[in-house]
């Protein structure tokens, strides 16, 4: 059996002088106890490992889940949206973009499905891929199918902004204390800077089309009337939240985009709850049910398999 | 904490970038040594990090090889990792490796300020060429292909570079 050190084969290094096993499949046979592995990225584990997940006194356990699982699936969703679009945007640094926005969310999706399966029992993997649709609790907007890029920039723009205001309340950087939970508030800490980025993106798009040429300016208006109507269930009230966020502070920065863009507010009415239930009580659009075949359909035909 | 095992977990390399150890990354929070065994704490620089089990096998598996047993990686989240705490020997590592290490992060208290254009020289102070040397560098893009970096051109010697991105 090669040896493979593990120090000589780190992606990137493939300077002279690295050892390199005569054929790489050998090694998937091999002891994985040891801390070798086959290739980059193949393992995972818990993203809280080590930390306290204790549900704090005073914090009722059950809501907490609740939230951190509404939160998660707005991540692990809207990840799952942006994801369909690598190979297919218009230059290669939309396409890093994307992917990297992508992959924040997915990050941040799984710390909180983490938090929420600590509390319920179950794992990360668990909830992303054998509950079904009437379960997830994302709202409409993250599911929502972008007809083109500006749609992809309306609706981004829109989602960073409401999820920055939001999380910046639940890191306690915002006018209140933050989130009663330490790890939550933690998580919501580190996913700001990281939000930061995406919204800031998504706005310089807005106003670079929307200030652009008339065919520009009149599809970025049509981009932004196209997604508006989900705007309104960012606002239903939700008894689990471990922050308040007003509008006002979210309409203060889509205002101030949309007018250095030159493009107008849409006057569209929310998208009408079903017998008063949305995203959140597991009430989705049709766009549902794909998101999740494609995203769960290999978990569960291999229900045991290991990597 | 200085210990023998804190010097064998501070050598691990990190995987995207292996010219850097998590010590001069600012990854490594804590090495604690007792009679029970090491505990070692690290921390993401991203959410969506995908080399922090690769870190935790590879810390795991150097303090045993150096013989520690019993060893556990945590991971601890706040306070959230900034590319402030990339050290001097990191940034120099950096550099030589052809990524221009980052600007000071900005400290915000409050609400993060909107940034609504871009423009090559928006954003954070614009790094030196990692090439030649010259401060005439442009942003051609916020995201590059890791998450911690972004693409700049350089206008003097015309090379493209990666900068780490200050956060």
């Amino acid at each position: 059996m090669s040896t493979l050190d593990h120090q000589d084969t780190g992606p990137g290094n493939t300077g002279p002088g690295n050892t390199v096993p005569d054929n790489p499949y050998d090694l998937l046979g091999d002891d994985h106890d040891d801390g070798h592995r086959w290739a980059f990225g193949t393992g995972f584990t818990d993203p809280l490992a080590g930390i306290d997940t204790s549900v704090p006194a005073g914090v009722d356990a059950a809501a907490l889940a609740r939230y951190c699982l509404a939160l998660g699936d707005d991540a692990l969703i809207y990840s799952h949206r942006l994801q369909q679009w690598v190979t297919r945007m218009p230059e290669l640094e939309e396409e890093t973009a994307i992917a990297n926005i992508a992959l924040d969310l997915l990050g941040q999706a799984r710390m909180l499905l983490a938090r929420a399966g600590g509390i319920l029992g179950r794992t990360e993997d668990e909830l992303a891929f054998f509950r079904d649709e009437k379960d997830f609790r994302n709202v409409a907007l993250a599911e929502y199918a972008d007809q083109d890029f500006a749609e992809l920039v309306a609706r981004l723009l829109i989602f960073a902004s409401w999820r920055l205001a939001l999380f910046e309340e639940l890191a306690g950087r915002g006018s209140s204390a933050g989130a009663a939970d330490p790890v939550l508030a933690a998580i919501a800490a580190k996913a700001v800077n990281e939000l930061a980025y995406h919204r800031d993106y998504a706005a310089q798009w807005v106003v670079r089309l929307g200030d652009g040429t008339d065919r520009s300016h009149r599809r970025m208006q049509d981009g932004l009337e196209a997604v508006w109507p989900l705007t309104g269930e960012l606002w239903r009230p939700d008894a689990d939240a471990l922050a308040e966020l007003s509008p006002g502070a979210v309409d203060a920065v889509l205002d101030t985009v949309l007018a250095a863009a030159g493009l107008d507010r849409p006057a569209a009415a929310p998208l009408a709850a079903v017998g008063g239930r949305a995203g959140r009580d597991g009430v989705h659009t049709e766009a549902m049910g794909y998101i999740l075949a494609e995203l769960q359909s290999v978990a569960r035909a291999h229900p045991d398999a290991t990597w | 904490m200085v210990s023998a095992a804190y010097d064998v977990a501070a050598a691990t390399p990190d995987p995207e970038l292996p010219m850097l150890t998590i010590t001069d990354l600012g990854i490594l929070r804590a090495v604690d040594e007792t009679a029970a065994g090491v505990t070692v704490t690290i921390t993401p620089t991203y959410s969506g990090c995908p080399a922090m089990r690769e870190i935790s096998a590879d810390i795991t598996h150097r303090l045993d090889r150096a013989g520690f047993g019993h060893v556990t990686v945590k991971t601890q989240l706040a306070p959230p990792w900034t590319s402030d705490w990339i050290t001097a020997d990191g940034r120099r590592k950096l550099a030589a490796a052809g990524i221009a290490p980052p600007s000071p992060a900005p400290r915000r208290s409050g609400p993060v300020p909107l940034t609504l254009t871009f423009s090559p020289h928006s954003g954070p102070a614009a790094p030196g060429c990692p090439h030649c040397g010259s401060p005439r560098t442009r942003r051609t893009a916020e995201f590059s292909a890791t998450a911690c970096k972004s693409l700049y051109r350089c206008d003097e010697c015309g090379e493209p570079f990666e900068a780490v991105k200050p956060l």
